[in-house]
């Protein structure tokens, strides 16, 4: 990124509705990578589920496939879990844990 | 293979199609009521474990969602076995709820023949296919196979005319 003459600008954070302050998010959802998910498909849920941009989802499903594993929600634990029961309904491998 | 036509997602099988959708979806269910048991593999990948390193989170988890989670299922498979043409085969003509359920029950189908075919990361399934065919092209392997390959081409195109 050198060489940018642009001036500094912030980036700005996007709302989103599964993640509140820090003290009261000390749960994460984390899928995991599997042989058998096709790429689209988990693309798809992301979007579908969590309402995430077509960019956004696409950047997770990569993380997943290339790392292993993502972090795709936090929050309080009972939102979690309910987040990772949504992913056995469409066949993700998730998992729940402290952030 | 599916295409987009209006509101509707519609595709033409022919019989031995019909047959091997009825098949795996009526497998799937048999597999979530009679055949239910925690310890085989392909239950354990439908039902993943929500906490792997605490037991008893995992067993309180498992008590608040399994009961919901088998029935969507096996609700979603119950969407294919709804659909299906009769034995002579023809057109499936599908609703976008309909068809988000066709699109779960395919992967469910898929995650269970992929874990009793031993698909791993990396699996060549045309490699896969060819060695099959060249110990025995009559063996249950080959048509495993192919199914598991025909089911992922079926759900992809039945995915891209959702998003289209």
């Amino acid at each position: 990124m050198g060489g940018m003459a642009a001036p500094q600008v912030a980036p700005v954070e996007t709302p989103d509705t599964h993640e509140v302050p820090e003290p009261d998010r000390p749960w994460v959802t984390i899928v995991w990578d599997d042989p058998v998910n096709l790429m689209t498909y988990v693309t798809w849920v992301f979007q579908k589920l969590f309402g995430y941009s077509r960019e956004r989802a696409e950047q997770l499903m990569l993380d997943v496939h290339h790392k292993g594993k993502a972090v795709v929600s936090s929050g309080a634990r009972e939102r979690m879990e309910h987040d990772a029961s949504q992913l056995h309904a469409y066949g993700l491998w998730a998992t729940v844990d402290r952030s | 293979m599916f295409r987009r036509r209006g509101d509707r997602y519609v595709a033409t099988f022919a019989v031995d199609e019909v047959r091997v959708l009825r098949k795996v979806a009526s497998e799937v269910v048999g597999l979530l009521t009679d055949g239910f048991d925690h310890t085989d593999p392909v239950v354990c990948r439908l039902f993943p474990e929500a906490y792997p390193d605490d037991a008893a989170g995992a067993a309180e988890f498992r008590r608040y969602t399994e009961g919901d989670l088998k029935t969507a299922k096996i609700d979603q498979a119950g969407a294919i076995l709804a659909a299906l043409p009769g034995d002579g085969g023809g057109e499936v003509r599908l609703d976008a709820e309909a068809a988000e359920a066709w699109l779960r029950a395919l992967n469910d189908a898929r995650l269970a023949m992929g874990v009793r075919l031993e698909i791993k990361d990396g699996t060549d399934l045309g490699e896969e296919l060819d060695d099959a065919v060249a110990e025995d092209p009559a063996s249950s392997r080959v048509f495993q196979l192919s199914v598991y390959a025909y089911l992922g081409y079926l759900q992809e195109s039945l995915l891209n005319a959702l998003i289209d």
